[in-house]
């Protein structure tokens, strides 16, 4: 049985998919970029921070061919991406939208319910509102690490005219190390969130399109872990509340 | 290295799959114009934000690149200024000036000078520190007297024909120097002997090594590796 309601608002819907073209082409012209010196230490010194210094990123997962190609698209699409940005603060802020996504008491305990049910410790789906805990935090800690992301960014771009943004992040050295840093951490969410989607919630796919979920299928209701109950409730509390008695 | 802006716009499209991207492929010309478009915008506002009193700060105890100051020529070998074949070295500084100079390295040595420990800031994304001495490019202008019609300068080398040319006010910046000493020695032939142009308000690539010419102009003049796609401004 549909239960169909408007979910998601269409500035939300536009801001989501212009967001993950911008994210897509500023993270592989900025790995491209990255591997112009695939290093954090300065010439002569060592970074022990990074185990991986000197390795260079598979081209494949690059954009813009070339550094210099790579840096024309780097600073063109930053503007899209923080325009983007402000676009879908500015409204979840005066829409009330952040309501749903910031942090309350009690969400570190239902993060940890979400866990115990995931793991399958925990047989029934504990209950949410629009988005579970772990979601919660997912949402709320991206526009975060974008902002970290767009000032460290501006501080490796101009590095004495904005010297003062530099010195946010102690120098130049320091400030490209959180970029690319905070640039990993919101692409593994991205790609959690990515998989949870597919695997827990596709419906979840119409909402962010058309802005209409269906209730009844909703994760909750169908009681579901990754590839479980994908299509069909579970017997979850919820449900079986729910279900009609014999 | 070498691929110029349409190449490597259809090179682009190798890279990762989006369907922005298969857009792109279809129609690169389109993609060239904004991204044409967003450099002449950018460099507008960067030109805004500039400031002759924001400078490059490095702690006095923070440690010199030295040896490890990453040397770089286009040439095949290290372009070196043989007095015996081409005579004696001499820094001309000409165009839109009412004095035109020709010095030689000690004429430059005799200009007021400063030493100052500052970044190198690769297009590459590392940074380097050096000490640098040297004449600033402001008394320079000041010397040979530039023109009210002289809003570029052009730096000129013998490292093949490695040129770049420069907006007035980054010229103008107090640590934008004509570089004849760096941690305390005379420049090196990896690092440009007899003079440099170096700041820390520029990407490296900008900064020409080797000079023979300081061209004061009306107009920019392209640069090196400002034809071949990198920001003509390039600034930091």
């Amino acid at each position: 049985m549909a239960e169909l309601v408007k979910r998601t608002h269409w500035i939300v819907r536009l801001t989501h998919w212009v967001n993950v073209v911008a994210v897509v082409i500023m993270a592989g012209s900025g790995m491209r970029i990255f591997n112009a010196h695939p290093a954090f230490a300065r010439p002569g010194e060592s970074f022990p921070l990074n185990p991986l210094e000197g390795h260079p990123i598979p081209d494949w997962l690059t954009f813009g061919a070339w550094l210099g190609g790579a840096r024309h698209w780097h600073f063109a699409m930053m503007w899209l991406l923080v325009a983007n940005g402000l676009l879908y603060l500015g409204f979840i802020y005066l829409h009330g939208e952040w309501r749903d996504l910031v942090p309350r008491r009690g969400d570190a305990r239902d993060s940890i319910e979400m866990i115990k049910f995931y793991l399958f410790v925990r047989r029934d789906h504990p209950h949410q509102g629009k988005h579970n805990a772990l979601q919660k935090s997912a949402y709320f800690a991206m526009p975060i690490i974008a902002i970290i992301i767009v000032l460290s960014g501006i501080a490796i771009w101009k590095p004495v005219t904005l010297g003062f943004v530099t010195a946010l992040f102690v120098n130049y050295k320091w400030a490209r190390f959180v970029h690319f840093t905070a640039m990993v951490v919101l692409l593994l969410i991205a790609i959690v969130h990515v998989f949870m989607v597919f695997s827990v919630d596709p419906y979840a796919l119409r909402s962010m399109t058309t802005g209409w979920y269906n209730r009844a299928r909703s994760p909750e209701l169908r009681n579901a872990r990754p590839f479980y109950h994908l299509f069909g409730a579970g017997k979850s509390r919820a449900a079986r509340a729910e279900a009609p008695k014999p | 290295m070498i691929i110029d802006r349409r190449r490597f716009l259809t090179l682009s499209a190798a890279s990762v799959s989006s369907a922005f991207l298969a857009a792109c492929e279809a129609n690169p010309k389109s993609a060239a114009k904004l991204l044409a478009f967003a450099e002449a915008k950018n460099q507008v506002l960067e030109e805004s934000i500039f400031r002759h009193d924001r400078m490059d700060r490095v702690p006095a105890s923070a440690k010199l690149a030295g040896k490890d100051f990453p040397k770089y020529y286009i040439s095949k070998k290290v372009p070196t200024w043989d007095p015996s074949v081409r005579g004696v070295w001499r820094l001309e500084v000409s165009g839109a000036v009412r004095t035109p100079l020709s010095l030689t390295l000690d004429d430059l040595m005799k200009l007021p000078h400063i030493t100052q420990k500052v970044d190198h800031f690769c297009v590459e994304g590392w940074n380097a520190r050096a000490t640098w001495t040297g004449v600033r490019m402001s008394d320079i202008a000041r010397v040979a007297g530039m023109t009210a019609d002289a809003h570029y300068v052009d730096f000129q080398s013998f490292d093949e024909d490695y040129h770049e040319s420069w907006d007035m006010d980054s010229v103008m910046h107090p640590q934008t120097l004509i570089a004849y000493g760096m941690d305390g020695h005379l420049l090196g032939a990896a690092h440009g002997a007899p003079a440099r142009l170096h700041s820390p308000i520029k990407l490296g690539y900008k900064c020409t090594k080797y000079l023979t010419k300081i061209v004061f102009l009306p107009q920019q003049n392209g640069g090196y590796w400002s034809d071949q796609g990198y920001e003509w401004y390039g600034g930091t």
